[in-house]
């Protein structure tokens, strides 16, 4: 990972249905969680689920993360279904 | 102490450390999670369970913080397994011990609750022919808020 990058992580029935476990993008000035979760939904095709019907949870850094929380440079942004342990 | 391990674990051997713990511990609450043949499908075989390594872990220290602010706990354990799992098999444990019975099972209780809800652990079913990713459930948020 460089500097100027993102890393995005992708977990479970996400993970799966993207065929992708992580991504390196680069990050852009006042970008946040919403505007990330937007720019990868126009991927098109399977990534327009990312703000479809289905609940999708964020974490920045490993912790809960809500739409506004800013992500800069160097962050880890993972995203993922509700959580079914225990 | 936390562990998050494909490996199974020894229920006896987690009680006898945690009632080792010291002269002033008077109860250990402990619960552990099994394989069910029925979730979401009916006529599963088997589990995948995944996680996110490192958030897990911080997340379920978080909550052990927690209780301990609540609660009198003198020491708690959690153990999630995660991979692939048959019927019965043991997933989870959850350990506390205290001075007295009543935090002892609150502390665990709420650990249990919060960590379905909280720590990010996902659940495959798997049956015959199928593969089904779990849904979080109502119930299960409506348990965790409970404490809130």
């Amino acid at each position: 990972m460089t500097d100027q990058n993102l890393t995005v992580r992708f977990f479970a029935r996400l993970r799966e249905e993207l065929d992708t476990d992580s991504l390196e993008l680069p990050a852009m000035p006042g970008q946040t969680v919403e505007t990330l979760l937007s720019q990868l939904a126009a991927r098109g095709g399977r990534w327009a689920q990312l703000q479809g019907d289905q609940p999708v949870m964020v974490a920045v850094n490993q912790a809960m993360a809500k739409p506004s929380t800013p992500v800069k440079a160097g962050d880890e942004v993972a995203f993922f279904p509700p959580v079914t342990g225990g | 102490m936390i562990s998050i391990q494909t490996e199974d674990f020894d229920v006896g051997a987690e009680y006898e450390a945690l009632r080792g713990s010291g002269s002033g511990t008077g109860a250990v609450a402990t619960f552990a999670g099994l394989v069910r043949d029925s979730g979401d499908l009916s006529g599963v075989t088997g589990l995948f369970l995944e996680h996110y390594p490192g958030m897990t872990e911080q997340v379920i220290q978080g909550l052990i913080e927690s209780a301990s602010q609540r609660w009198d706990v003198r020491q708690a354990r959690v153990i999630h397994r995660v991979g692939r799992l048959a019927l019965s098999d043991q997933i989870v444990f959850v350990g506390v011990c205290s001075a007295h019975r009543g935090d002892a099972f609150a502390a665990c209780e709420f650990i249990m609750d919060a960590l379905k809800t909280s720590a990010p652990f996902w659940k495959k079913e798997i049956t015959g022919d199928t593969e089904h990713w779990v849904e979080q459930k109502e119930s299960d948020l409506d348990r965790s808020q409970a404490w809130e």
